[in-house]
């Protein structure tokens, strides 16, 4: 490894992108062309320098990698600081992965003020990945908070019908968990003295005052991930964003939420984490079964794939919480998984809106006459919602789930409701959809994907299969600083977890 | 011994061809790879069969990790046990003639790739269910099933009403999933592991172990045993969790031979006899997997007497011989079990392609009352029902004879209440069977032919392609039950290891011993179940008409199979939509949106609007306002001033 700050050129690269873009000069039609083709490089070349990180990263330690240091504010103790472990990483390079296939599959469908769209993606790219990579609490609120104005003007501007309603909804929701979260920043840096996450990291707070930060930590990430009930901004903001915005939400933003819980909220407030759990656990159950029934009963595609999307987030947090291995891993990796899969899902739901523009369910059906290999791709990534073994779904979710009956059977019983429901309303759309015969006019037409979108949804497809038989490489990442993490909950006296960790078998029996 | 892995393989490597380059190589050449990889598949299926179950040769075959984290360590592994084995050729050779029998019956339809690549897709999933080491891959199997079942129920994607049964198919199986699921949890949690051996060779120290399940203490064994069980109903179409299967029936007839007659149906009765080391030691899921398995084996073979659909009878027929296997099992004759699983997957693949035989000579007609009077047209056709029909009615000496006769002495020999109840349902069951068999049979090629003349013109024999695979059933559903009687006897270790039975549970053993009268009253109510169909149906035509207005309410609950549909529909389908829709409009528009956003923004709009009010321009207003303050302010001063 050189001393090459890597991680601060992943950072900013998009913003050299930025740059190039606002140089572009020309009619109207070049520019687009332009700044689409910039766009798309700048995001290609990040992605592959995130590969490096992975290629790099060295799975045998917790500590953070690529450490960036650089003091801003010596005398506060705020400085600039960069550095991922093995929970980020992931999530910075489904960003970097993300990015690339949401230009592409903006190519056709945003006509209108291309440039500014394109930098929009950039600048928003550059302060995701900053969120993922920020080691320092005022440089990552101001990533953190700043990704909403792009996401913002993306609804706002190139948006459906309802835009503004939906991003003044999706703003407002956030900002009130910001103010909060700002708040409980801000104590913090008065507690301890400073705003630097790894020291934070080993920084006690009295319980009394943990409680407190947890609830404020918590009103921000709730709101992020969503958790039932702070989840009604998502379906609106999803309906109207365009496919990319959609993709971006589904795919990257939601997971912030879990990083907050997973990066803050456990290993910083574990006290308050273990009295929150039943907390947590009611309102991710009652969100598994809610969504579940309410996607049942939509009639546009994105909202049904949006409501799904908050039922996946129950299993996230049920696993973050409870505060094992596989819990834990699994959330993560149902959160990587849901960040494929929904991302798929909603670029499927743009391909035929690109050809038709309607998401009304009922406007289609019988599309596998005319598109075989949609149906196909549609196919894997239906299955890998439901879970399905052999997909990467199942292998989160199946985690998750033993982590749970471990800490509670009732938890881990009524989550499995959710598989039976995903089902149902998955291949309902699925059948509504594709299936039956094709009698609509404006269908009977309607073209297969093209080479562009077979080059959208190929590496997808791998992934979501890849994770779900051969998952090994990315658990073998995710192992020590998970084990680090659950370490760190457990320093803090009076957690109910410990016991259930490490039992032996005989013991158990003995006991009973 | 890695080449045990091919008959495992090569049914994929058919799949992946023929679905990814079927539009390039043409019906022809799909039909080329997949037959023809099954046919080797076949074959190495009974070297493994030879060297496995004959030779005890029994082999674990290491492919790679599939997911590690604490103590949860999954391999995809294959095992080649004796259970393994049976399985294995049972599904390979019944997969095979199917597949060779589906290049005739899917002749005509212009998506024969996609068939075959489902067919071949289907088996490799039913292999990789039968050769599972742990749960996690049973379950990978288990689901993989599910799914092509699913693709291949709703194949015919135009009709609504199979795309209705695929879907409700993979939902109400989801159901039994929930249970499997569970039950994996369960056995995780306490065995701290999901690999077959260490659980098996765990299971005796658990014995009076507790779990604590839902805020109650169980017996840990006897609730992973149910859970698990729950997942086999489903997958088995057992009594409450049956309503699929008949509905299964939209799919194309070759599907409903291989997946809900022959193997995947049967992946239930597999699992508990697989599961067998788990299941002796929890006497109460025992009980449990009798219970039901009595109750379905009648409650099918009740509906069964009056459906119409010639494929329906045939399913309700399936479900109720799966009950038998259950029953089996549930009195610890697992061998038996899989002996009528064996026995039943080739007359009972017969039957169904038979059907499919007479339904391609009636023009796609699937109603038995629309048929009659053809057996002189399709005399092969006719003759292979029969050798189903006898072997299903377990008449001597045809295969199903053997396998029924055991399991029904099994199930006296327990000496248990429940083994009694089980005995006596099935001896009425095997009435029941033998009955509709040969409705199915005199309604279909007897009598009167009730078709439109166009139809009756038309009657043909189907062409070689498809009788030939239907004599080899054919051959199967005679000779099997006598070659595998090996598999229930007491002086042959057939099964090895794979299987375990506590010597306290020796219903198979006693079942030799048993009085005449029980091992002759089997084929004896299979004679007067011919006889009292002979009465129905040739002699006396009318009768069946006059009972079933005689006694209308008894005849409409079993026409409309117990009404469980339309119970299901109220309970689940619409309380869910009723749910969904109500959590939506109400739950997220009046109550969260209300209360959250929108209404802050409500409130805060109104509040402004009143705000605005207060400037109304007038100098005299803001003068009293003033004036207000100022008193105020003083009154304040004076009093806390002070």
């Amino acid at each position: 490894m050189t001393d090459w700050p890597i991680l601060s050129t992943v950072t900013f690269l998009p913003l050299v992108g930025v740059f190039f873009i606002l140089l572009i000069r020309g009619d109207e039609r070049q520019i687009a062309a332009n700044s689409r083709h910039v766009a798309l490089w700048t995001s290609v070349v990040t992605f592959a320098l995130s590969i490096v990180l992975i290629a790099d990263f060295d799975t045998t330690t917790a500590e953070f990698q690529f450490v960036e240091f650089v003091p801003w504010l010596p005398e506060h103790n705020i400085g600039y600081h960069l550095g991922v472990d093995g929970i980020s990483i992931f999530f910075l390079i489904l960003t970097t992965f993300l990015i690339p296939l949401c230009i592409l599959a903006s190519w056709e469908a945003i006509a209108t003020r291309v440039r500014e769209f394109m930098i929009a993606f950039l600048v928003m790219e550059t302060l995701i990945v900053g969120v993922f990579c920020s080691l320092d609490f005022v440089m990552f609120y101001i990533f953190f908070e700043g990704q909403l104005i792009p996401m913002f003007l993306i609804i706002g501007i190139w948006g459906g019908a309802r835009r503004v309603y939906s991003a003044f909804k999706f703003f407002l929701y956030t900002l009130v968990g910001s103010v909060l979260f700002l708040l409980a920043i801000l104590f913090m840096y008065l507690d301890a003295g400073t705003t630097d996450i790894p020291m934070l990291l080993v920084h006690e707070f009295a319980p009394a005052i943990q409680t407190w930060l947890w609830l404020a930590l918590f009103a921000s990430f709730a709101v992020k991930l969503p958790m039932w009930p702070f989840h009604t901004w998502l379906p609106d903001a999803h309906v109207e964003a365009p496919t990319a915005g959609s993709v971006i939400l589904a795919g990257i933003l939601l997971k912030m939420g879990g990083y907050g819980f997973l990066r803050f909220s456990l290993p910083m407030l574990p006290e308050a984490s273990a009295f929150f759990v039943p907390f947590i656990y009611s309102l991710s159950v009652v969100a598994i079964i809610y969504t579940s029934l309410v996607a049942l009963m939509q009639q546009d595609m994105k909202k049904l794939i949006a409501y799904s999307s908050v039922a996946h987030m129950g299993i996230v947090t049920i696993g973050i919480f409870t505060f094992t291995g596989q819990g834990i891993e699994g959330g993560i990796i149902q959160m990587l998984s849901h960040g494929i899969v929904s991302a798929a899902l909603f670029l499927c739901v743009g391909v035929v809106y690109d050809r038709t523009h309607t998401r009304e369910i009922a406007d289609y059906g019988g599309l596998v006459h005319r598109m075989p290999m949609y149906a196909f791709v549609l196919m894997v990534f239906t299955l890998a919602a439901i879970g399905l073994p052999g997909t990467s779904g199942f292998v989160g979710e199946f985690m998750v789930l033993v982590g749970a009956f471990q800490s509670n059977t009732w938890v881990a019983m009524l989550a499995l409701t959710g598989v039976i429901l995903g089902a149902a309303y998955m291949l309902w759309l699925y059948r509504r959809v594709i299936f039956g015969d094709l009698t609509k006019e404006n269908l009977k037409s309607i073209t297969d994907l093209n080479w562009r979108e077979v080059g959208i949804f190929a590496p997808l497809v791998s992934l979501a299969l890849v994770l779900g038989l051969y998952p090994e490489p990315f658990l073998d990442v995710l192992h020590v600083s998970v084990e680090n993490l659950i370490a760190q909950t457990n320093g803090a006296p009076g957690l109910p977890i410990a016991e259930t960790e490490s039992v032996p078998v005989p013991t158990l029996a003995a006991l009973n | 011994m890695l080449y045990y892995a091919a008959p495992i393989f090569l049914p994929l490597f058919g799949a992946v061809i023929a679905g990814l380059f079927g539009r390039v190589i043409g019906a022809r050449g799909a039909q080329l790879v997949t037959c023809g990889a099954m046919g080797v598949a076949a074959v190495m299926a009974i070297v493994v069969f030879t060297e496995v179950v004959l030779q005890g040769e029994t082999a674990t075959i290491v492919l790679f990790d599939w997911f590690a984290s604490g103590d949860l360590d999954v391999d995809w592994l294959l095992r080649f046990d004796e259970l393994t084995g049976v399985m294995v050729f049972v599904v390979c050779v019944v997969s095979f003639l199917i597949h060779v029998y589906s290049i005739g019956y899917m002749a005509h339809d212009p998506h024969v790739p996609r068939f075959f690549a489902y067919l071949s897709l289907f088996t490799f999933f039913m292999l990789a269910l039968v050769s599972a080491d742990n749960f996690l891959q049973m379950f990978f199997g288990w689901e993989g099933v599910g799914l092509v079942s699913y693709l291949l129920i709703g194949f015919w994607y135009k009709r609504p009403s199979a795309n209705a049964a695929a879907i409700k198919a993979f939902i109400v199986n989801r159901v039994g999933d929930f249970g499997f699921a569970l039950g994996i949890l369960a056995i995780f949690l306490m065995f701290d592991t999901v690999s077959f051996d260490a659980v098996f060779s765990g299971a005796p120290g658990m014995v009076d172990a507790e779990v604590t399940f839902l805020g109650h203490s169980f017996d840990f064994l006897e609730v992973a045993c149910i859970l698990l069980f729950v997942g086999a109903m489903g997958k088995s179409a057992q009594f409450l969790l049956h309503t699929w299967l008949p509905d299964a029936m939209e799919g194309p007839t070759p599907v409903s031979a291989l997946i809900h007659a022959a193997t995947m149906v049967t992946a239930g009765v597999f699992m508990v006899a697989r599961l067998s080391p788990i299941f002796e030691y929890a006497p109460i899921a025992l009980s449990v997997v009798t219970f039901f398995g009595a109750t379905t084996a009648i409650f099918a073979a009740t509906i069964a007497i009056t459906q119409n659909d010639i494929k329906r009878v045939i399913a309700y027929s399936t479900c109720s011989q799966l009950g038998y296997m259950f029953f089996a099992c549930g009195v610890s004759a697992y061998g038996a079990g899989i002996f009528h699983l064996t026995t039943h997957a080739f007359f009972k693949a017969l039957l169904f392609l038979g059907a499919g035989a007479v339904i391609h000579a009636m023009s796609d007609e699937q109603d038995m009352r629309k048929m009659g009077g053809i057996w002189r047209m399709i005399p092969v056709t006719y003759v292979l029902m029969w050798i189903g029909n006898l072997a299903l009615a377990g008449i001597f000496p045809f295969s199903g004879f053997f396998s029924k006769d055991i399991i029904l002495e099994s199930a006296f020999a327990s000496h248990t209440g429940l083994g009694m109840y089980a005995f006596g349902l099935g001896i009425l069951a095997a009435f029941l069977t033998a009955f509709y068999s040969w409705r199915l049979l005199f309604l279909t090629f007897h009598g009167k032919p009730r078709a439109d003349e166009r139809v009756m013109a038309h009657v043909h024999e189907a062409p070689p392609v498809m009788w030939v695979p239907l004599v080899g059933l054919a051959i199967g559903a005679v000779v099997i039950g006598y070659l595998m009687l090996p598999m229930v006897a007491t002086d042959i270790d057939f099964w090895g290891t794979s299987i375990l039975v506590l010597p306290i549970h020796n219903a198979l053993e006693e079942a030799h011993h048993v009085d005449f009268w029980v091992k002759a009253l089997p084929m004896a109510v299979g004679v007067l179940g011919i006889g009292g169909a002979f009465l129905f149906y040739v002699l006396k035509p009318e009768l069946p008409g006059q009972l079933a207005t005689r006694a209308r309410p008894v005849y409409l609950f079993l026409l409309n199979k117990w009404y469980f549909d339309e119970l299901y529909d109220i309970l689940f389908v619409r309380s869910a939509k009723y749910l969904g829709r109500n959590l939506w409009r109400q739950g997220d528009g009046a109550v969260i949106d209300g209360i959250g956003p929108d209404g802050i923004a409500a409130a805060t709009l109104s509040v402004a609007r009143r705000a605005v009010r207060l400037q109304s321009g007038y100098v005299y207003h803001y003068a009293f306002a003033m004036l207000l303050g100022l008193a105020a302010i003083v009154t304040w001063y004076l009093i806390a001033g002070r």
